[in-house]
């Protein structure tokens, strides 16, 4: 085993780190504001990524260019699922609120199904496509693209949530829901706002990822058992957080790969996530 | 001398309902004469699956009825029971009936090796963790070659001795016997232990773990027991299972929907109490079975589609599950059987 | 009089704040101990590091003549220890009568007998009318007789109660006080935790005053009226505000 294959799996762990955290934010955007753990959020980036497939198949609109529009699709969708059932449930039992997001995803995962047959598909001739090399390492440029933007939108969430004032209101919120109240701001469209700022990261991930991956209507599953992972390794609620263990799932994962066995990718991470929740259950960053 | 205090005294810690007994009595002997009138193969298939998830959704009833926790991963004691009973017969020979009590202990001793470190872990960390178990289960025992990996184990067709080998290929009506009798003993048990002192201390840790300890309840001692219970009565519908399809593999034995299937039950039937995944069960069943033939092969997904819905409507109008429709007067606890 | 509890140098900080600093009492067979202190004394704290629920840093805390340091709650409760709790814990959604039964159980009886003992600690409590409702429906100062009754049930020969007087209708508190002193007849040894100091002064044979951690004065009530430091930290407070 060579140096360079070594540092080719640090890259292309970094590079997908940046991504997991990014579909983290969103998870973690969501449980910081109103407490409410997204079982869905899988089937959102699934939804994301079909959104990507048939803008480029209908009409022609390659992912990087359909961006802003699988954003607005999944924003709505945030709304909506505000709106129509987490709007209900924010003061049930967490049992229940854990069934309502879990029910969603198998809505949303079955529906894929029923609508688009189990089928693996992808986008074909996309504008980012070949390798870049730089000295003996290569990199897929649409990996490279893919979280070149992650990053770029995740550091323009973190400016957003702690120096915007639409920010710091949904801070307020999430602090203290009745002081925000009494302050005029209205929670519940915070909590609209919290789900479509959350889809949002989600799609972006979700577009820029279906220049690269298969695209079927479980592709989120794995994505989203790495998003919990995340988001519990970075303290649950912590936007930050999720950035460190983002990275760390990236790495581990590439590197279990190539030091162990590749099989047991998904291995190495839950194994993290069960240490880490045991013996540190507040995360490696939350207080 | 006191009049109210001696009054009280003379009420029973439980009341029977006579009426509800002498229903479930019925309903009992009605299974039982069920395979007489001629049902179709459909149907007993169908019974069988009943039999089968209400079971199955009692179990993870246990763990969330009276410890609180949530499992998002209750598969792993399903394939468990089902490879091991399966591999000891296809290795030794041994026969499924001893196999099924081997796969309970081996559920049993999972139950407690991952019921101790989780120990520490409540709400959405237990639940992501039994996610994940879930999950590393299936990938090792797809990549497990003394189990037959990814291809999984096909059981020797035998047959001489159907009751010995535990496979009837005639006739579903022996597997409609033996999964009644395995649902009747399940719900039985609970029952019985949800009536028992160990059923209200598992109550009173699942309401405050810290007002129970302060009574001389050992919380991690009774978790750990809820969490075996729950495995031993669901070990045997995998190893009951596998000798009803005969081959089987880690993509069925450990599917996650299976795991999610039964929480869908539970909730919907009302969780914490007896009859909710009763309940759950005939409904959801039924309407996945039916589904299923409707839409042929190519709407699977329908029943799910369904299920995602229904679950989403209770949460929001009927977070107690189905069984809140009961007349408050046979719900209220006393008076409940 | 034989010492039931001997709390000896305890000390608990969490963070920068000394929540307890090197508390030491004794509390002798069928006695009534007040403690008191302003708000963030470390009362609740104390209780908490006797009982288990919080690890102290240093000291040592003696039942019956044997440590129970660092031993876990469910075993302190099975040696004789009974207590409730100022955040109170009832299991909501059971009815009154199984939260204490569950109590009842802690004595290893069978449930008619469990369910026997119950009832006569919900007399007790006069709660009996109410023994079918559930925990969620029933008020404040019911649920601390619910407490009550449910830590009673476990026949603990030490008793420790946390407010039981706070936040409830004024018009019970002198229901609850002849409750204290009904069970201390029957030989139970009892701590409470007290703000009223009516209520104080009239029921304890010692009181342990505390404040921002420390020990100010452990002695008889008329004392502890009458010491300077008492009334700088606590009664002063107390007569300002009722002023
Ligand atoms: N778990 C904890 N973590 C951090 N600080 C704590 C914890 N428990 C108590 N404290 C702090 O320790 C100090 C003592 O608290 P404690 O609850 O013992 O006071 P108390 O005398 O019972 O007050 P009160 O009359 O309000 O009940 C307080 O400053 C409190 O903030
Ligand atoms: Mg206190």
């Amino acid at each position: 085993m060579t140096i360079e294959i070594i540092i080719q799996a640090i890259i292309s762990g970094l590079l997908m780190g940046f991504i997991y955290a990014l579909i983290a934010a969103g998870l973690s955007l969501i449980f910081g504001l109103m407490g409410i753990v997204n079982f869905a959020h899988g089937e959102h980036l699934m939804l994301s990524m079909f959104s990507s497939f048939w803008l480029w198949t209908l009409l022609g609109l390659d992912p990087i260019i359909s961006i802003p529009i699988t954003m607005l699709i999944l924003a709505i969708s945030g709304i909506l699922t505000h709106y129509l059932l987490i709007r209900y449930i924010l003061k049930a039992k967490m049992i229940v609120q854990i069934c309502a997001t879990f029910g969603l995803s198998v809505f949303l995962r079955s529906l894929a199904q029923f609508l688009w047959t189990p089928d693996f598909r992808n986008v074909g001739n996309p504008l980012l496509e070949g390798r870049l090399e730089i000295a003996g390492i290569f990199i897929g440029q649409p990996q490279f693209y893919a979280s070149l933007v992650c990053l770029l939108s995740f550091l323009l969430l973190y400016l957003f949530v702690n120096k915007s004032e639409t920010g710091l209101a949904l801070q307020a919120t999430a602090q203290d829901r009745k002081a925000a109240e009494t302050l005029g701001i209205n929670s519940n469209k915070m909590f609209a706002l919290g789900w479509a700022l959350g889809l949002s990261c989600v799609s972006i991930a979700g577009t820029m990822m279906s220049n690269f991956f298969f695209i079927f209507p479980d592709v989120g599953v794995h994505f989203a058992l790495f998003a919990f992972v995340a988001v519990a390794l970075g303290g649950f609620g912590s936007i930050i957080g999720c950035l460190i263990a983002g990275i760390i799932i990236g790495l581990v994962e590439s590197l279990g790969g190539l030091l162990i066995d590749p099989s047991y990718k998904l291995l190495y991470v839950f194994l993290i996530y069960l240490i880490v929740v045991i013996y540190r259950p507040q995360g490696l960053f939350g207080r | 001398m006191n009049n109210n205090l001696q009054k009280a005294k003379l009420e029973p810690v439980w009341h029977t309902n006579k009426f509800i007994f002498a229903l479930i009595f019925f309903l009992v002997t009605l299974f039982f004469f069920f395979p007489f009138i001629n049902p179709s193969n459909f149907q007993l298939h169908l019974m069988i699956m009943i039999f089968m998830y209400a079971v199955m959704a009692q179990s993870w009833n246990v763990i969330a009825g009276f410890s609180g926790q949530i499992s998002l991963g209750h598969v792993i004691f399903f394939g468990i029971g089902g490879y091991t009973s399966s591999f000891f017969y296809v290795e030794y020979g041994i026969t499924p009936w001893i196999g099924i009590f081997i796969g309970i202990l081996f559920s049993s001793l999972v139950a407690i090796a991952i019921g101790i470190p989780m120990l520490r872990l409540t709400g959405h960390y237990f639940a992501i963790a039994t996610l994940l178990i879930g999950f590393s289960f299936q990938i090792i025992f797809q990549r497990w070659d003394l189990i037959g990996a990814a291809s999984g184990l096909w059981i020797p067709l035998n047959w001489d001795n159907p009751w010995l080998t535990l496979q009837f290929h005639e006739s579903k009506i022996p597997y409609y016997y033996i999964f009644l009798i395995f649902f009747l003993l399940s719900y039985f048990s609970i029952w019985i232990i949800y009536r028992s002192k160990i059923g209200f201390k598992l109550r009173a840790i699942r309401d405050d773990p810290q007002a129970a300890s302060s009574l001389g309840i050992p919380v991690a001692k009774y978790k750990i027991i809820a969490f075996v219970i729950s495995a031993i009565i669901m070990s045997p519908m995998g190893s009951l299972f596998a000798q009803y399809i005969l081959v089987i593999e880690p993509e069925r034995m450990f599917d996650i929907e299976i795991s999610i299937i039964v929480l869908l039950i539970a909730v919907m039937g009302g969780v914490g109490n007896v009859w909710g995944p009763l309940i759950g069960t005939i409904i959801l069943i039924p309407l996945s079975e039916y589904t299923r033939i409707f839409f042929g092969g190519t709407g699977g997904s329908v029943d799910l589609i369904i299920y995602g819905i229904l679950i989403m409507l209770i949460c929001i109008f009927r977070p107690s599950g189905l069984i809140s429709f009961f007349p408050k007067k046979i719900l209220e606890r006393k008076k409940f059987l | 009089m034989t010492v039931v509890l001997e709390v000896e140098n305890l000390s608990k900080s969490f963070g920068g704040i000394k929540a307890n600093n090197n508390i030491s009492f004794r509390a002798s067979s069928g006695e009534i101990i007040g403690i008191i202190g302003p708000n963030g004394a470390g009362k609740s704290t104390l209780f908490d590091l006797i009982t288990g629920y919080t690890k102290p840093d240093s000291g040592g805390v003696k039942f019956n003549g044997k440590s129970i340091l660092n031993l876990r709650p469910d075993l302190i409760s099975s040696l004789g220890i009974g207590r409730t709790f100022q955040k109170l814990k009832p299991f909501l959604d059971q009815t009154l009568l199984e939260n204490v039964i569950i109590g009842a159980l802690a004595t290893g009886i069978n449930l008619n007998q469990a369910r026997d003992k119950a009832l006569e600690m919900i007399d007790f409590v006069d709660l009996i009318d109410k023994r079918h409702y559930f925990a969620k429906e029933l008020s404040t100062g019911q649920r601390k007789r619910l407490e009550l009754a449910r830590a009673m049930a476990t026949e603990p020969k030490l008793l420790m109660m946390d407010e039981v007087t706070g936040g409830v209708d004024q018009k019970t508190v002198p229901g609850l006080v002849e409750l204290i002193k009904k069970l201390n007849k029957l030989g139970v040894t009892i701590l409470t935790i007290e703000h009223n100091m009516r209520v104080i002064m009239d029921i304890s044979h010692k009181i342990l005053a505390l404040d921002q951690g420390k020990k100010i004065i452990f002695d008889k009530p008329k004392n502890v009226q009458l010491n300077e430091k008492v009334i700088d930290a606590y009664l002063g407070v107390v007569n300002a505000t009722t002023s």
